[in-house]
Parts: C-alpha cells; structure tokens; sequence
C-alpha cells in the first residue's frame, strides 16, 4: 500500500465515522502527521480525481476515491488478520501500521489465500479500535500517547 | 503520538514506505517466506491434481511446477538465513508451512485458476513483493544488524529469479495461444 492509499483510508474512516466531510486535522490525527502534510497530500488525491476539497468544511472521496480507499481498507484487514492467525502477533496494530506502506494489495491477497476473512470485510473494520471487529483478540481502542 | 504532539517536539511526522527496525525487516522478510510456502504449496497441490495422463504428456509444464516448488524452498532458506543476522526473537518456520500446507491440502483442483495463470501470479506477486521491500529499505537510512548492501543483494537475487520466472511462464503461455 503507498501512502496516498494510506490518507484515502484515513479520509475514508474518519468521513463514515462523522457522517460529514472529513476535517484536514481528523486525517492528520489519524496518521499522525502534521496537518500541513495532511494538506498537502490532500491536494494531490485532489488532482488525481480522488478527493474534493471544500475549504472550511473538509475533504470528502469521490466514487474512485472511495473503491481505492476500500480496496487500502482491505490490505489493512488482511494484513491484521494475517499477524495475528498466522504469525501470532501480540503487537498486530502496531505492526500492521508498519507494514500497511510495503504490502502491495496484490500481495495481500496472496496472504488472503491463507486466513479465514469474513465477507463483510471491509466493513468490518472498527476506527476506534483500530481493528477487524472479527478478530478473534480482545482488543481495547488505542490510547494516543502523552 | 499524534501530530500536534509532533509540532510540539518541532517534528513533522511523514508517512512513508520505508523499513526503519531489524524487527519490521525481520517480519518482512517471514511474510516473504511465507509467500514462498504459498508458492510452493500452490505449485504442488496443481501437479497433484493434473490427472495421470496429463502428467505424462505435459512434460513442460511439469518441469516448470517442479522447477517452481525447488525454487521456492530455495528461496525460503536465503531468507531464512537472513533473519537469522537479525536481532529478533525466532520465528516458528515449521508451524507457519503446517499451517499454509494444511490450507493448501483442503484446496480443490477446481479452485485454481488455471496451472499456468495460477504460477504467473505466483512468481508476479512475489516479484512485487520484492521490488517494494528493495526500495523501502533503499528509503530508509535506518541501521540494521546484517549489512544493508548484503540485504538488497540478496533480495535483487530473489527478485531477479522472479522476473525471470515471469518470463518463462508467459513464453510459455504465448507458445500456447
């Protein structure tokens, strides 16, 4: 997944989760960039057709945007999914953020051939906890860092 | 953890691909065995499901799965070997080819998609895979505890051979048409 992948998941999570355009700094928080990064990545999804920006309201995805911000939310389950059934990683959040800039989606979907994914994916995906709702982990939502 | 903090400590957070701790490399390059084992299971289970007769008288594609599983294992054991250099906890190799040869021994021949497309995108995606590891290590100027250059050439190897598996399973596809 390349980051401009990265920030359509982002916008994506955090549009389904306000119900509304997606504020420039929500995005920032989520990858944990500086909203001055945030903007400027904006502007590229912007230029590719894959994002509007509407100053003072936010950003929102465009249907490519949104079939693009799906397909990144779908590597990233893959990838949870496949630290934590396969390779039994305690860590797999932290990991998967890690990992999520160099599996590519086809390499993911090699992974997939290995896991028991549920169909709903990606819808499965919860924001706060930042994981597959499916998972068979107890999970508690992440708490950013003092 | 979030940008606001990183303003504050005068950081401004990137996101990027790119490899920066022996344990993120480490993890790497087990999914790079693993998708090695996929390779290989793939490989094997699509030989054993050509009938009898087929076998005997495909003797080109039967060399290239054969060729294709050899090569896997081999390439399993160079990456195996450099996980070993890394400062990390091992990693349970034998567990993790159980567990993709008992997914793959449940897979029914009819759930491939075709021997030779199948073994394209075998040797596609790890070629892919390989290409973007390279260059997120290339990105990074992080320090690992095996020599940076040592990693990349094996890795150029690896991707080499996938290349040119490539190669091999569309001339032989083109052949065909």
């Amino acid at each position: 997944m390349n980051t401009a992948n990265q920030y359509l998941k982002a916008i994506y999570l955090v549009q389904q989760q306000d119900n509304n355009p997606a504020a420039t700094g929500r995005v920032a928080d989520m990858l944990d960039v500086s909203p001055a990064s945030a903007n400027e990545m904006i502007g590229k999804l912007e230029s590719r057709g894959l994002a509007e920006h509407e100053k003072y309201k936010g950003v929102s995805l465009t249907d490519d945007g949104i079939v693009r911000a799906r397909d990144a939310l779908q590597t990233y389950c893959i990838i949870e999914r496949f630290l934590v059934n396969v390779l039994g990683v305690e860590n797999f959040r932290e990991e998967a953020k890690e990992l999520e800039s160099v599996i590519d989606g086809t390499v993911a979907e090699r992974l997939d051939t290995i896991i028991d994914r549920k169909p709903e994916c990606p819808d499965c995906f919860d924001p706060e906890l930042d994981a597959c709702r499916c998972l068979d982990v107890e999970l508690e939502p992440e708490q950013p860092a003092d | 953890m979030y940008a606001t903090d990183s303003i504050a400590r005068g950081t401004a957070v990137s996101l990027g691909q790119q490899v920066d701790s022996d344990r993120q490399l480490a993890r790497l390059l087990q999914i790079g065995i693993v998708l090695e084992e996929v390779v290989e299971a793939r490989a094997s289970r699509h030989y054993q499901s050509l009938a009898a007769e087929e076998r005997t008288l495909d003797d080109e594609i039967e060399a290239l799965l054969s060729h294709a599983a050899e090569e896997s294992a081999d390439h399993r054991k160079r990456l195996e070997d450099l996980i070993e250099g890394l400062t990390v906890d091992s990693v349970p190799f034998d567990e993790i080819e159980t567990l993709v040869e008992a997914r793959y021994g449940k897979t029914k021949p009819e759930d491939f998609d075709g021997v030779l497309y199948d073994q394209l995108c075998n040797e596609e995606t790890a070629y892919k895979f390989y290409d973007d590891l390279i260059e997120a290590i290339e990105a990074s100027d992080a320090a690992f505890s095996v020599d940076r250059e040592h990693v990349i050439d094996v890795l150029r190897g690896l991707r080499k051979e996938e290349r040119d598996g490539v190669k091999e399973v569309t001339t032989i596809m083109e052949e065909r048409e």
